[in-house]
Formats: structure tokens, C-alpha cells, sequence
């Protein structure tokens, strides 16, 4: 087995049952991190975290150092981080936020730092109750400990945080939606350019959004030194990442694994992880990198988990989930539940978007119940090309956001790879998995 | 007499004091509200609308987009099965199918006496328990038909008061402090049970926003 021995960088405290209070997280170098980066200039800190070469964890995989570079220069500059966690299949940041909600909170603080922000805001999917209540609760404790708020630990620094709940849309994942459903309105996504909420962001001003888990990394990276970070990993995939693996599988759950050296095989098979497909079945196909993602067969399965690996493969890691297919699921019929999903939380600004997504989540399901006919194979494939022209790998982009282009990935591989399975739905006039 | 409590009416102008501008508060506000009333109740979006700022129909319009906000009543238990490809792959629809049976309704309706609300929802991104679901928004996981009944039971019996809260309580836990980085004014922390006093005094005419830079120096 390949499964490295690579330090815990984000789950170090998991394994506690009281890993989410202050006393735990004190005794075990909490605040140390910011402490740290508080004796150093912001740029200092910000060159540490391109020294590392910090990925965002929320899905785009963008540098974090070159993001907060990026910002232009003014006044008021705001750090917004994402927690709207609602990519089906992903369940990472849920982990963190419930079980290390100070980590997060030194890693907000120690960016907001380096980035001067006004003030910093953590979106909170609504859902999450228990990891709202768990931030704000730890959020009070740090307050009163003086890691935030007005001269922190005793330096100039100061800084507000404010834990704000989301109300249940998968598109407020969406930055831009996220900054309209922060400043209060529908969670549309913004029209693009501007392209980064670094030049136009909450309120109009230049903000810093970044993912929960990227946040999460930011102690260790100060405190160990971004070379440290580094060294891990291969290539540009640098450091530990969380991995979310569900499906099929006898032991799904959230890995921290080192990045770009464990494979697809590793993580569904290992004992110490996935522990192998349920019932012993075969595996079909894997998801590698959220429902967005172009789906892998059995014979991709000793690729990394590595990001320019599997995105030269035609597919991403994305927010770093993989679902697993075995023999006995249906292809058709999970390509549908991923339609479904994508045109239920569609924002319905874009026709493509709003219409194609339902035109093709009621062909599937009249497929898939043995309704179809053969020529409407042909048919999902043209309305795919209306929201992702050619339909290929990255997608390209007829809609404001890329939640209408992320629509014919998984239908595109059922096609690709289970055309056949897919006139035996049509053929005999019903599913062959019922 | 407003129709939001004096406390959640204070707390909602503590909410309003955490933003640059006071619209940033309504989601979070409609929060509250539904753990007043368990849904946005006409009266309910009209003072809401007066403490942001905004009009009512702009608080209905906002309100509506999202799932988690109310513009019905529903039960007493809103009952969020996933169905997403994690937990179909582990039986979710047969456990909603079972779920309609035994409720006697389909999902996405209430039951006549009010008690259950039962929806198909999305990833609740707790796929390593699936099928799970939540009840007003706390966690059950890896849940048989025989548990989702003893579930049921535990409910209607009040078994699980204590860990499910009336719809619409997002969190349990107040924020204690007000903003403090701003000419290093820190407001005095408070403690969690105890009522919130006096409102403070709405310093915004409606409609008006007020737009407050809070920068380092
Ligand atoms: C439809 C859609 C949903 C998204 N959902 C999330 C999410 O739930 N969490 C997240 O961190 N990023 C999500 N993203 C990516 C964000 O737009 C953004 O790239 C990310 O938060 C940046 O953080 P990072 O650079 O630290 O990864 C989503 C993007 C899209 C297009
Ligand atoms: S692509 Fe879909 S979700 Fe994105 S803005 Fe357009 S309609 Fe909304
Ligand atoms: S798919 Fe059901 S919780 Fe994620």
C-alpha cells in the first residue's frame, strides 16, 4: 500500500472528543500559528503561503497566495470564507467546521492578516446547524481569549469576524452568488467581468473568498513554514488534502491524505480507508472530484489523486470527493439523480441553465423508467451542446456560472462509457438494475 | 405591539450592528423569525423589511429563493431526506418511499395535524452516513425503515426535544460580543441565557441604508 505517513496538517484533532473547544485546541499548539504570523509583515505571512503553494480546496484549485495578490488596492478589503459546502458528495468542510471550528477561525484571522481585510464573514451552509453553533460558540471563546476583535494577542492587529448562515442554496457556493446572499438578496450569480470578487467583491469593494478547508491550512503553514507544506505532495499538488469518499463502499469517510501520492485504488480499496466495494462487487466507474466531474472507469483507478494528473485525464478533483459505482448501480439512473440535482438548484437566470437542465433531467427519467427511444441519445448530446459547446473537458461556458456547463459531465460519460446499458433502458422497456 | 418578540427584535438589531450594511442582517433575521413562528408570517416580513430597511417585497423576494425559508407554514418537524447519489446509492428512495407510507403523505407536503413535514432534499453533505436526513436541521444518519419509525416515535413523544429544536432555530448559541476592531470599542459581552435587555433604538429611517467603512488604521 502507498497510503504515506505524512503529518495531519487539517484532522490533527479529530481524533479527540472534545477536539472542538478551546482547552483541546490550546493544549495542542492552537493560536501558536497566529501568534506566529502576527511577529511577521502581512506580506511575510502572504509570501509563506506561496511559498507553499497552497491549492483552494473549495473546488477551482486556484493558488491562494496568487488570489490574495490579486486584490486591488483600496480602502476596504473584505475576506469571505466558504463554507456553503453543497456539492453533492462532499462532505469535508462539514468535518472541520464541526470538529476544529478554532483551526478555522486562526486560519481566517492569520489571512485576514496578511490581506489587511476590514473584516471577515465564514458563509455557513444553513443546514449545518450543529457546525454553526460549534463556529460561534468558539468564535465567542476566541473573542474572549483575544484571537479576535480589537488588538489581537496583544499586537496592533485588529479584526471582527462575524459567522453568517446560509438559507439553502447550492449556488451560493458560487462566489459571486455567495456575496449577493451575504449582502442579502437571491443568490444570483454575478455577471462576469469582473471575473474576481478580488477586483469587485462584497459591497463593491476587493474581497478574498476562499474555501473552509484552504483556511484550515493556514496554521500549520505558518507555524511549520510554507517549504514544509511544500515538500509534500508533487508538483503543483501541494500538502495533505481531505478527501470525501461515498458510494459504494464499505467505509466511506472523509481521508487526509498527502497530495498527488495516493491512488484512486488506494483510497476506495486500503483497509485503513475505503476497505473495498460493498458485498465485494466490482467496481463500474468513480467519480473522481464532485458530480461536476466526468466520471473514471475501472481502468483509471491507479491514477493519483493528483490535480493536473486527472486533469490531463479529462476530469478534476474538484472539491475532492469520489463516489464509487459499483456493478450493481445504474448508470442511467445516477446520471439522472445528478441532472436532477443541477436543475432543482439551478438560479434560473440563464435559459440553457434553467430550461436544458429540465429538459434533460425528464428525458433521463422517462429513460431510465423504459420510455426512451433510441434517437434520444442523440437528443441529451445536442442539449448538452447548448450548455457546454462540444461538449468536452474543461467545458465551455454559455452561462453566467459554470453550474450550467457542470450539467453534462455525468450525462456525457454515461453516454460515453454505458451507451449500451443505455439501449437496454430503451430496447426492453425498462431498467435492467430494478 | 410588534409581532416579532421583544428579544428577537433586539436580537435582530444586534445582527444589523455586525454589517457594514444593515441588509446583510435579513437572512440571518429571517432566521429568527422562523424560530418564532416556524415560518415567514406576512407580519413577521414586514418588521423585518422596517429593521433592514428595505421593502417588504423585497424581503418576500429574497426570502423565496431560498429552501431553507419558509414563505408557508409547515410542521412541526421538517423532515429533509437525501436522496442525492451518495444516499440513493444506499437505499434513499426506498427509505422516502417508506417515509410517504408511513406518514401517509408525499414528500413535499405536511400532515394533517401538523406534526411532519416531509422533503426530498439535496446533499446534506453527510454522505458517510447515508441515507441520512435531518429534522429542522439536526443529523440522523444510516437510518433503516425501523429507525425511521422509531425516529417518528421519538418525535411525537418528545423524546428528542432536547436535541431537536423547534423548527427554525438555526443556532442555539448567541454571539456574545459585538463588533470590536472599530476604535477598539468592545461591547459587553453577554451572557447566552439570559433575555436580551432594551432594543436598541432603530437609528435608520426605512429604506435607508447606512453605509459604515470599518478599516484598519
Ligand atoms: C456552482 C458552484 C458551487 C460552488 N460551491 C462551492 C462550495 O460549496 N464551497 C466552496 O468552497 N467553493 C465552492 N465553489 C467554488 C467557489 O466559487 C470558489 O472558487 C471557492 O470558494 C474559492 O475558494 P478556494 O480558492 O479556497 O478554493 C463553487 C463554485 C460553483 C461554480
Ligand atoms: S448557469 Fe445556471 S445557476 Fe449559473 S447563473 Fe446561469 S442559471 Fe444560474
Ligand atoms: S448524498 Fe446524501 S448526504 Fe450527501
Amino acid at each position: 500500500m502507498t497510503v504515506t505517513e505524512a503529518p495531519k496538517i487539517v484532522t490533527s484533532r479529530i481524533g479527540f472528543e472534545d477536539s472542538n473547544t478551546l482547552e483541546r485546541f490550546l493544549a495542542t499548539g492552537g493560536y501558536d500559528g497566529l501568534r506566529k504570523a502576527l511577529s511577521m509583515t502581512p506580506e511575510e505571512v502572504a509570501a509563506e503561503v506561496n511559498t507553499a503553494s497552497l491549492l483552494g480546496r473549495g473546488g477551482a484549485g486556484f493558488p491562494a497566495g496568487r488570489k490574495w495578490s490579486m486584490l486591488r488596492k483600496a480602502d476596504t478589503t473584505y475576506l469571505v470564507v466558504n463554507g456553503d459546502e453543497s456539492e453533492p458528495a462532499t462532505f469535508k468542510d462539514h468535518l472541520l467546521l464541526e470538529r476544529d471550528p478554532h483551526q478555522l477561525i486562526e486560519g481566517v484571522v492569520i489571512a485576514a492578516y496578511a490581506i489587511q481585510a476590514a473584516q471577515a464573514f465564514i458563509f455557513i451552509r444553513g443546514e449545518m446547524a450543529l457546525g454553526i453553533e460549534r463556529v460561534t460558540q468558539a468564535l465567542n471563546e476566541a473573542y474572549e481569549y483575544g484571537a479576535v476583535g480589537h488588538n489581537i494577542l496583544g499586537s496592533s492587529f485588529s479584526v471582527d469576524v462575524v459567522v453568517h448562515p446560509g438559507a439553502g442554496a447550492y449556488i451560493c457556493g458560487e462566489e459571486t452568488a455567495l456575496l449577493e446572499s451575504l449582502e442579502g438578496k437571491r443568490g444570483f450569480p454575478r455577471i462576469k467581468p469582473p471575473y474576481f470578487p478580488a477586483a469587485v467583491g462584497l459591497y463593491g469593494e476587493p474581497t478574498v473568498v476562499n474555501n473552509v478547508e484552504t483556511m484550515s491550512n493556514l496554521p500549520w503553514i505558518i507555524k511549520n513554514g510554507g517549504a514544509a507544506f511544500a515538500a509534500l505532495g508533487v508538483g503543483s499538488s501541494t500538502g495533505t488534502r481531505l478527501f470525501a469518499l461515498s458510494g459504494r463502499v464499505n467505509n466511506p469517510a472523509v481521508f487526509e491524505l498527502e497530495m498527488a501520492k495516493t491512488t484512486f485504488r488506494d483510497l476506495i480499496f486500503d483497509k485503513s480507508l475505503g476497505n473495498g466495494i460493498k458485498d465485494g462487487k466490482a467496481l463500474k466507474a468513480f467519480i473522481p472530484g464532485g458530480v461536476s466531474a466526468p466520471w473514471f472507469g475501472p481502468d483509471q483507478v491507479d491514477m493519483h489523486l493528483d490535480q493536473d494528473e486527472v486533469g490531463k485525464a479529462g476530469s478534476m478533483l474538484g472539491s475532492g470527493s469520489v463516489v464509487v459505482l459499483d456493478e450493481t448501480t445504474c448508470a442511467l439512473r445516477t446520471a439522472w439523480r445528478i441532472t436532477r440535482f443541477f436543475w432543482r438548484e439551478s438560479c434560473g437566470q440563464c435559459t440553457p441553465c434553467r430550461e436544458g437542465g429540465g429538459w434533460l433531467e425528464k428525458i433521463l427519467w422517462r429513460m431510465e423508467n423504459g420510455e426512451g427511444h433510441e434517437e434520444e441519445i442523440d437528443m441529451l448530446m445536442d442539449i448538452c451542446d447548448n450548455l457546454a459547446p462540444g461538449v468536452s473537458w474543461p467545458p465551455q461556458q454559455t452561462t453566467i456560472c459554470v453550474l450550467g456547463s457542470s450539467i453534462p459531465s455525468s450525462i456525457a460519460s454515461a453516454i460515453r462509457m454505458f451507451r449500451d446499458e443505455l439501449l437496454i433502458h430503451v430496447k426492453e422497456g425498462r431498467c435492467p438494475f430494478d | 405591539m410588534s409581532h416579532l418578540s421583544e428579544d428577537i427584535v433586539s436580537r435582530a438589531h444586534d445582527l444589523v450592528a455586525l454589517y457594514p450594511e444593515p441588509r446583510s442582517a435579513l437572512i440571518p433575521i429571517c432566521h429568527l423569525a422562523q424560530g418564532q413562528d416556524g415560518w415567514l408570517r406576512p407580519e413577521a416580513i414586514e418588521e423585518i423589511a422596517d429593521i433592514v430597511g428595505v421593502t417588504p417585497a423585497e424581503v418576500l423576494g429574497t426570502a423565496s429563493f431560498y429552501d431553507l425559508l419558509h414563505t408557508e407554514p409547515v410542521g412541526k418537524y421538517v423532515i429533509s431526506l437525501c436522496t442525492n447519489v451518495a444516499c440513493m446509492l444506499s437505499g434513499a428512495y426506498e427509505l422516502l418511499e417508506h417515509g410517504e407510507k408511513t406518514l401517509n403523505i408525499r414528500a413535499g407536503s405536511t400532515t394533517p395535524d401538523g406534526m411532519f413535514t416531509l422533503e426530498e432534499a439535496e446533499c446534506i453533505a453527510d454522505c458517510d452516513h447515508a441515507p441520512c436526513l435531518q429534522v429542522n436541521g439536526r443529523y440522523f444518519g444510516k437510518l433503516s425503515n425501523g429507525d425511521f419509525d422509531v425516529l417518528l416515535e421519538d418525535l411525537r413523544n418528545g423524546n428528542l426535544d432536547d436535541v431537536v429544536p423547534p423548527h427554525g432555530t438555526l443556532c442555539r448559541i448567541r454571539r456574545t460580543v459585538g463588533l470590536e476592531a472599530e476604535n477598539g470599542k468592545a461591547t459587553q459581552a453577554r451572557p447566552t441565557e439570559e433575555p436580551t435587555p432594551q432594543p436598541q433604538p432603530d437609528t435608520l429611517a426605512p429604506g435607508q441604508t447606512q453605509r459604515r467603512r470599518r478599516g484598519r488604521k
